[in-house]
């Protein structure tokens, strides 16, 4: 590495900006600067109590309620900063700042400054009431909250939302997802009173509770209640009624985080105090985001942040040195619960000489009101159909004379044009059409011209419309403006991206051609290649054609050519088949043994009844295997995983059949069995199922009377879900069969990744047992047939060891020398 | 950077498997060397700068690698990241000459 600055003529000053919060402000702040000025003059280094790059908070509903991935909302991960030399101390929260040395202090880390920002945003704020800190209390800001909600939300019966705002909705929206019963408590009179009047509130409580949510208004909590093992059970309420409460999530307002500025002697009154250049008491330090007040107001919303950022980063790096804040209108366009609504100014905060004009459709759940002060609108919301809703936020944006016929506001004129294409052909290229991610039209056409023509293709690109979604129907607007039509998404339907054919078409075509690689399909029915299409291709063919498939390595995930699964070190595990969850004190000695010939880092039971040897190096793999001598448990891939079974008559005072013979005979008959998704089969000896038969994909348990009752469908991972009885059989024999039948079934008509719970639903049970036990299709002898011929085709890919499918195959990183200089 | 650029002998082409990588540690640099079904070769950072993924055990969509952790993508030819904000790897010329692969870095 050169040194930086040694070359004399190259700029020698640089100063050192340290921001303190990593959130919608700090990052913003830091893209702006980088935006207004790649070269510019400073050193930055930023604080962020959160140990993660930046994300787009305002997304965390969408994660709560499961439609978007935490990853999918990350805005800068790590490697971002690092790559625009931005010093980033994730997970350090800065404890002091000394103003007279001009330093910035965290655990173990001293930052000098010689400007410094705050951009601590703030905190939820915690009501004093008895109980907070039971198990099961949460609040709702940040990705860990999310997560952790999501995680103690299995399983659980009700939750019960404290706060009836924005937020609160909008956990409501989320805890619904989780199939949890939802009740909202607002202490005021009615919802969202910071947006709503009385009876726009109203409105918006029958739209929620015709969702199923509970709303309960006029309420003030007295405690949390507790069961004996410390977990919340209870909402209190002042009166003594109580609501059941398997889950808290307390969303009653944010407090600023302005303690570290106040400590350090900076002016505060709710908030960090800031001036129009955003400047503190100290011309060194300023402040952006939710932990400022200016002119007053303290702002809740990402909106007024964007323009904080925006005229700071100007300021400081010089590219309008006089850019000042004055202060934000805030219109905000929201979708709550799906309900669209528009709110401007304080509605609820009505002075004797204002105008009120509201329209009111309660059948359609259509609320709208304007306040006209002076004549100029000052405030209004629009509920349940924003249609006039731009129009009236343009009023009250630029404040011109509201029409002097005021119902104008609402219904136009009846001769003004109502064509989108007119309004969006004159929206200037730099206006914001997404708000909440702040995506402007310009970038928004950028895409649509690079060939982005659906509203989602859109979103993937620039992230308009990903966040609440109100402004969808805009992007879908500039799709028509730009590029004539949008396209539906046909994609749905096809079975992997890259095709555009769905299962059944594909199949068909793959057969009249004789395709029989991945790589032919791609080059005879492809539009593209990608990963997903690969896998999902390569799983139909194998089923299609079995030992005439002709199978191209570089189609397969690296679990599918290496036979093991990939751990985040680069390392590998191995579980060898246990069938049955059965095994023996040789093979335990075995496992052993190998386990400190390779000093395994993690020997570990799984919860499939086997076990798994973590931290395998690539190029030690077949000696593992060949030491071991037991063949691949499919551990890594979509195929029969384990068949858990319970010890049945053979030992169990209960047990009335033999479920570890059934289960061992069912892993034997069936391993190697490939499928869209991965397959997990469970025997249980009698119906207290003890091997969780009811939440397999399929369970087998025994009846009082001995028989077998077969079950298909169940899940119990991120989804659970339970069993449909597809049949009973008297015979272990009958079993095997009647389950390998489903088996192919499945692998031939499910969708590629569609596990056998969304599979069996899709079809329904009736369908399928009419399929598979009394064959209305005809098909039951080919299905028999196809299940002999899979069988049949198993090989053990851990046999691979001693004959590698390719070059490099089990060979890790291949040291090569520099030449000598 | 260093200001002279090394030729550096690799591995021959068979070494490198159809439609697939492998990783090699150059003096001190990891790289991952690629050979697309459509007959290139090229090479790239061995690690995702996301969370570390080793990119060798990466699958290609056309001309792009694709991180075997989360799905990251990284173009062959420059290096992109196919995830707004996300720093590009770096990428090395590579010469295929009678079936002798090396690389320049
Ligand atoms: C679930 C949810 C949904 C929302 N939806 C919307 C919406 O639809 N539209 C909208 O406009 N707004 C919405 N908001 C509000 C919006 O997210 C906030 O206005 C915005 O995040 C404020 O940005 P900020 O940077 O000031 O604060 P934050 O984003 O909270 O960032 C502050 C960061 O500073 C860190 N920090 C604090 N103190 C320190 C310290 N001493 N040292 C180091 N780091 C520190 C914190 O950990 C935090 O990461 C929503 C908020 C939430 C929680
Ligand atoms: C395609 C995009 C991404 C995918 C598929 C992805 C996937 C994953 C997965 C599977 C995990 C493990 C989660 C678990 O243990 O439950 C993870 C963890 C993590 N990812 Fe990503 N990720 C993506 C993008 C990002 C981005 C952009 C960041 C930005 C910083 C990020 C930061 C993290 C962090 C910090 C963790 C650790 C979380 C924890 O320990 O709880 N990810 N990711
Ligand atoms: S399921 Fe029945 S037979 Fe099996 S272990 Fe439990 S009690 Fe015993
Ligand atoms: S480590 Fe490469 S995508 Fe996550």
């Amino acid at each position: 590495m050169i040194p930086l600055n040694t070359t004399p003529g190259l700029p020698p000053t640089r100063k050192k900006l340290v921001v303190v919060g990593n959130g919608m402000a700090g990052a913003r702040l830091v893209e702006d600067i980088l935006a207004a000025d790649p070269d510019h003059p400073f050193d930055i280094t930023v604080f962020g109590d959160e140990p993660y790059g930046n994300y787009n908070r305002i997304l965390l509903s969408n994660v709560l309620n499961g439609t978007q991935d935490p990853k999918e909302i990350f805005l800068n991960p790590l490697a971002w900063y690092a790559d625009n030399h931005v010093t980033l101390h994730a997970g350090k929260r800065a404890t002091r700042v000394d103003r007279d040395a001009k330093v910035v202090y965290a655990d173990g880390v001293e930052e000098p400054y010689d400007v410094l920002v705050f951009a601590t945003g703030s905190r939820p704020f915690v009501p004093p009431i008895p109980g907070t800190t039971h198990r099961g209390v949460f609040v709702f800001r940040t990705i860990d909250d999310c997560r952790n909600i999501a995680a103690y939300a299995k399983g659980k019966k009700s939750a019960v939302v404290i706060g009836g705002g924005l937020l609160g909705l909008e956990a409501a929206k989320g805890l619904m997802t989780h199939d949890v019963a939802v009740t909202v408590v607002e202490m005021g009179p009615w919802l969202m009173g910071v947006q709503l009047d009385e009876a726009g509130g109203k409105v918006l409580q029958q739209t929620i509770e015709k969702l199923g949510i509970t709303v309960k208004t006029s309420a003030s909590t007295r405690e949390f209640a507790a069961d004996d093992h410390g977990a919340v059970r209870a909402v209190v309420f002042a009166d003594g009624s109580e609501v059941e409460a398997d889950i808290v999530v307390i969303s009653a307002g944010i407090r600023p985080n302005k303690e570290l500025a106040a400590e350090c002697g900076l002016a505060c009154d709710r908030a960090v105090l800031v001036d129009d250049t955003l400047q503190t008491g100290d011309p060194s330090v300023f402040g952006v985001g939710e932990c400022v007040q200016h002119r007053g107001v303290v702002y809740g919303l990402v909106a007024p942040i964007w323009e904080q950022t925006k005229a700071l980063a100007a300021r400081l790096t010089s590219t309008n040195p006089d850019a000042v804040y004055t202060g934000s209108k805030l219109a905000t366009k929201l979708k709550v619960m799906g309900v669209e609504l528009a709110s401007m100014g304080r509605v609820s905060d009505v002075k004797p000489t204002d105008e009120v004009v509201t329209f009111a459709e309660p059948g359609r759940q259509v609320y709208w009101k304007a306040i006209v002060r002076d004549g100029k609108v000052v405030a209004g919301c629009l509920l349940g159909d924003l249609g006039p809703a731009d129009e009236v936020v343009s009023y009250f944006m630029t404040e011109r004379p509201a029409p002097a016929r005021r119902l104008e506001l609402f219904f136009g004129s009846g001769t003004r044009t109502q064509g989108a294409d007119f309004s969006l052909a004159d929206m200037p290229d730099d206006k914001q059409v997404c708000d909440c991610n702040g995506v402007c039209k310009g970038t928004i056409v950028k895409a649509i011209q690079a060939g982005k023509t659906t509203v989602q293709s859109v979103g993937k690109a620039t992230r308009a419309g990903t966040g609440c979604g109100s402004c969808k129907k805009l992007v879908e607007g500039l799709i028509e403006a730009v590029n004539g039509e949008v396209k539906a998404d046909p994609s749905e339907g096809w079975y992997v991206p890259a095709v555009p054919l769905d299962k059944p078409s594909l199949v068909a075509e793959v057969k009249t051609r004789g395709l029989k690689s991945v790589s032919a399909v791609l080059r005879e029915l492809g539009t593209g290649e990608d990963e997903k299409s690969k896998n999902g291709l390569a799983s139909m063919l194998k089923g299609l054609w079995g030992t005439e498939y002709v199978d191209e390595r570089d189609a397969r995930f690296i679990n599918d050519r290496v036979h093991a699964n990939i751990q985040n070190d680069g390392t590998f595990s191995v579980i060898p088949r246990m069938y049955g969850g059965v095994t023996s004190a040789d093979d335990l000695i075995k496992i052993g043994e190998v386990a400190k010939k390779y000093a395994v880092r993690m020997v570990k039971v799984t919860g499939g009844q086997r076990i798994d040897l973590l931290g395998i190096k690539k190029d030690d793999l077949p000696g593992v295997w060949r030491d071991l001598g037991m063949p691949s448990g499919y551990a890594y891939t979509k195929a029969l995983r384990t068949v858990k079974t319970c010890v049945g008559s053979e030992f169990c005072r209960y047990g009335t059949n033999d479920s570890t013979a059934l289960g061992i005979a069912l892993e034997k008959t069936y391993q190697g069995f490939e499928f869209p998704a991965k397959v997990k089969l469970g025997v249980s000896g009698c119906p207290r199922n003890c091997a969780e038969s009811t939440v397999k994909d399929v369970g087998v348990v025994a009846t009082e009377g001995g028989e077998w009752e077969v079950l298909v469908g169940g899940a119990a991972g991120a989804h659970v879900r339970k069993t449909d009885v597809l049949c009973r059989v008297k015979t272990r024999e009958e079993a095997i069969r009647v389950i390998g039948r489903f088996l192919i079934y499945y692998r031939d008509n499910a969708k590629w990744v569609e596990r056998t719970y969304d599979f069996v639903p899709r079809i329904g049970i009736e369908e399928l047992r009419g399929i598979i036990v009394n064959d209305s299709l005809g098909i039951v002898a080919d299905l028999d047939a196809e299940v002999e011929k899979t069988a049949a085709a198993y090989v053990d890919p851990w046999l691979e060891r001693d004959n590698p499918a390719y070059a490099g195959q089990f060979e890790d990183v291949r040291t090569v020398p520099l030449p000598m200089a | 950077m260093s200001a002279t650029l090394a030729r550096v002998p690799l591995c021959t082409l068979d070494d490198l498997p159809v439609g697939l990588g492998r990783p090699f540690r150059v003096g001190d640099t990891p790289i991952a060397v690629f050979r697309t079904r459509a007959g290139k070769v090229f090479a790239v950072d061995a690690t995702c700068p996301h969370r570390g993924g080793p990119l060798a055990d990466g699958m290609l969509a056309g001309d792009q690698v694709v991180c075997p952790y989360h799905a990251f993508r990284f173009h062959a030819d420059t290096g992109a990241c196919d995830q707004p904000g996300v720093c590009s790897i770096a990428t090395y010329p590579v010469e295929v000459i009678d079936g002798a692969v090396t690389v320049t870095l």
